[in-house]
């Protein structure tokens, strides 16, 4: 399994002369997976313990949406209670909701009475778009300034990518997103203010058009992220020694570049983008907010609004579960694509 | 010259603020930069409304919408025809208060929970640590927002709040360090001398970690900055007519067309304040890092 890119060989020789046979290493593979799996179910259930208990313990609980109405008597409250199973013991309430949960019934909204998973469901794909537009362009952007920066060190425009991270790193989404309507909704009128769509007009370009600010706004955190240690993995890359054999051996510094530095400081970004899927997550809830974009963060805090128990219960496990999920597969691209990691 | 003078380390002797790592930390622009800013903001947010001529609750009809710079308004005035200015500085009490607070309570709880974790290892560690890492799953948005809408939004319970989604790093940092020092000659020194746990814990390690520590602390005053404009911008934060500098933002969306100022001003006060602690941070970070005292 040695027949990968050449720079990679070159940082493992021994595997070279001592090619494992196939066999263990499959099984070495597969008991890595298999690891990594058990590790992720383990966090997934303390996390819906968490989730439970952030939600449950907090003073007012489920019932408190139900105090308001007026005319509400506390025996109505108690009826309530009785029937919702909410005066059982917590751990029971808990291990009724997990059962319900594995069997996919992640209980009703509130407010309409709908599976919440079907309304999770119907914002989870407007999230994950701009999600994903918005990493897609972080990570081209922030590759290429923490390349050009560390090929560029202590030049003036790395010093400034530098100040810049920093600074990017310190301006509140919703702030940097109130200001880019302001531009260039209000003032220059290029583009939209917010939604994902115009009413009637459900185009492609349309669809386009409205993702363009809330990515970018998105993206702005992320960028300064990816290009920092972008910069860091490409200093590490550039001083290894089949980098200078691959200078050595006459290849053009564009080859060398794409293929050897480029090719290996991407690999620890795989694992960074698992873990800067919270932050990328609860960007998007903000983003979403100021941009009226209808994925999951709006439905989140329309359903505190409503004190909708059942959907914020079901957002935040779905958040931790994406995250979760977004995490293992990094590890497993990681794994599937360095040798390294497959062999030791 | 007993014996005891023979262990002190030599460093103790000097002042502290000649030593290496202050010069350092000194000769770092950005964080000197940051020094001066945060000083200059936290001066401002003190004395600030007791020089200027407007209350920041005192509500003016006829004066409302002023742009900046009308009369005596720097800042101009906000729907309510409320000074802006004043309420900036005061804001700026609340949210530098709320900012500080969290970081001391996270730092505090992250860190004597990453020295446990760390020092006893085994089942009690691995056990801490996926606690940790089960709670960084959240997105730290989602689960500020899930504890700050079923409660009384006081200012204490949202820093505690935050202080409570904001631990998480800390510890882990802390874990890291102590697991490394863990094994160190001086620790196995401290334990064949037969010192209890606790001043080994608080006495040998905390102060070998407490570099990194500072330096994480600093960033986290940093992000608790942040995250209470979050909450407090999105309504669930600090409550009105207590002003924050993000629930002055809280309405402004509404009125970017006609009164910019109002998106303006408390976002560009987040900002400052939240870029001059990370520069802080960074300097801390370049001054106490053990491994660059080598070069």
């Amino acid at each position: 399994m040695i027949t990968g890119s050449a720079c990679i060989a070159d940082k493992a020789p021994l595997a070279r002369l001592y090619p494992t046979d196939t066999k263990t290493e499959t099984t070495g593979m597969l008991r890595y997976l298999l690891g990594r799996f058990w590790q992720s179910l383990v966090l997934l259930l303390l996390v819906s313990v968490i989730g439970f208990a952030v939600l449950n313990l907090a003073p007012g609980g489920p019932l408190s949406q139900f105090t308001l109405t007026p005319g509400m008597t506390q025996a109505d409250l108690d009826r309530i209670a009785t029937q919702m199973g909410l005066n059982r013991p917590l751990p029971i309430q808990y291990l009724d909701w997990l059962t319900h949960l594995l069997r996919g019934d992640w209980g009703h909204s509130y407010r309409d009475g709908r599976p919440v998973l079907d309304i999770i469901w119907e914002h989870l794909v407007a999230t994950l778009l701009l999600m994903g537009v918005s990493t897609a362009i972080a990570i081209f952007v922030g590759t290429w300034i923490g390349v050009l920066g560390a090929l560029r060190r202590y030049s003036i425009f790395d010093y400034a990518a530098t100040v810049g991270a920093m600074v990017a790193l310190s301006i509140p989404t919703f702030w940097f997103g109130l200001i880019a309507i302001y531009i260039f909704s209000l003032r220059l009128r290029w583009l939209p203010a917010g939604n994902m769509y115009t009413i009637g007009n459900g185009s492609l370009g349309d669809y386009a058009i409205h993702l363009i600010m809330p990515s970018i706004v998105l993206a702005l955190v992320n960028v300064a992220v990816w290009s920092r240690y972008m910069r860091t993995a490409t200093l590490d890359v550039i001083s290894q020694d089949f980098v200078r054999t691959a200078r050595a051996k006459g290849l053009s510094s564009r080859r060398v570049l794409i293929r050897h530095i480029l090719g290996n400081a991407l690999l620890p970004m795989i694992t960074l983008l698992g873990l800067q899927l919270p932050t990328i997550l609860g960007g998007a809830l903000v983003t979403e907010t100021v941009f009226t974009w209808p994925g999951m963060g709006r439905l989140f805090l329309d359903s505190l609004g409503y004190s909708d128990y059942p959907v914020v219960m079901g957002l935040l496990m779905m958040s931790a579960v994406l995250v979760l999920v977004g995490n293992l597969a990094a590890d497993l691209t990681v794994a599937f694509v360095d040798p390294r990691i497959r062999l030791s | 010259m007993t014996q005891s003078e023979f262990l002190v380390p030599t460093h103790s002797s000097q002042r502290w603020w000649r030593s290496r790592s202050v010069r350092r930390f000194a000769r770092h622009r950005l964080a000197m930069f940051g020094l001066v800013m945060i000083i200059v903001l936290v001066l401002a947010c003190v004395f600030g409304p007791l020089l200027l001529p407007f209350d920041d609750l005192y509500i003016d009809l006829r004066g409302r919408f002023s742009p900046p710079f009308t009369g005596y308004h720097f800042f101009g005035t906000d729907p309510l025809g409320r000074d802006i200015a004043a309420r900036l500085f005061m804001a700026g009490r609340i949210s530098l208060l709320v900012g500080f607070a969290a970081m001391l309570i996270s730092t505090v709880f992250g860190t004597v929970l990453g020295i446990a974790a760390g020092f006893f290892g085994g089942r009690i560690g691995t056990v801490l640590m996926r606690f940790v890492d089960a709670m960084l799953s959240f997105p730290n948005i989602f689960l500020l927002l899930a504890m700050a809408a079923f409660i009384k939004p006081s200012p204490i319970m949202i820093t505690l709040i935050i202080a409570a989604t904001s631990w998480m790093e800390i510890a882990r940092i802390v874990e890291a360090e102590v697991r490394s020092l863990r094994e160190r000659d001086f620790i196995v020194a401290a334990r064949m001398l037969g010192l209890s746990n606790s001043h080994i814990m608080f006495r040998e390690l905390l102060p070998n970690a407490i570099g990194p520590i500072i330096v994480a602390a600093t960033l986290t005053v940093a992000r608790a900055i942040l995250l209470e404009a979050y909450v407090s911008f999105l309504g669930y934060g600090i409550q009105p007519p207590l002003p924050s500098w993000g629930n002055m933002l809280n309405g402004a969306q509404q009125y970017l067309d006609s009164a910019p100022w109002l998106a303006i001003v408390p976002g560009a006060a987040i900002t400052l304040a939240v870029t001059s602690f990370n520069f802080i941070g960074d300097g801390l970070r370049d001054a106490l890092d053990a491994r660059s005292d080598m070069l």
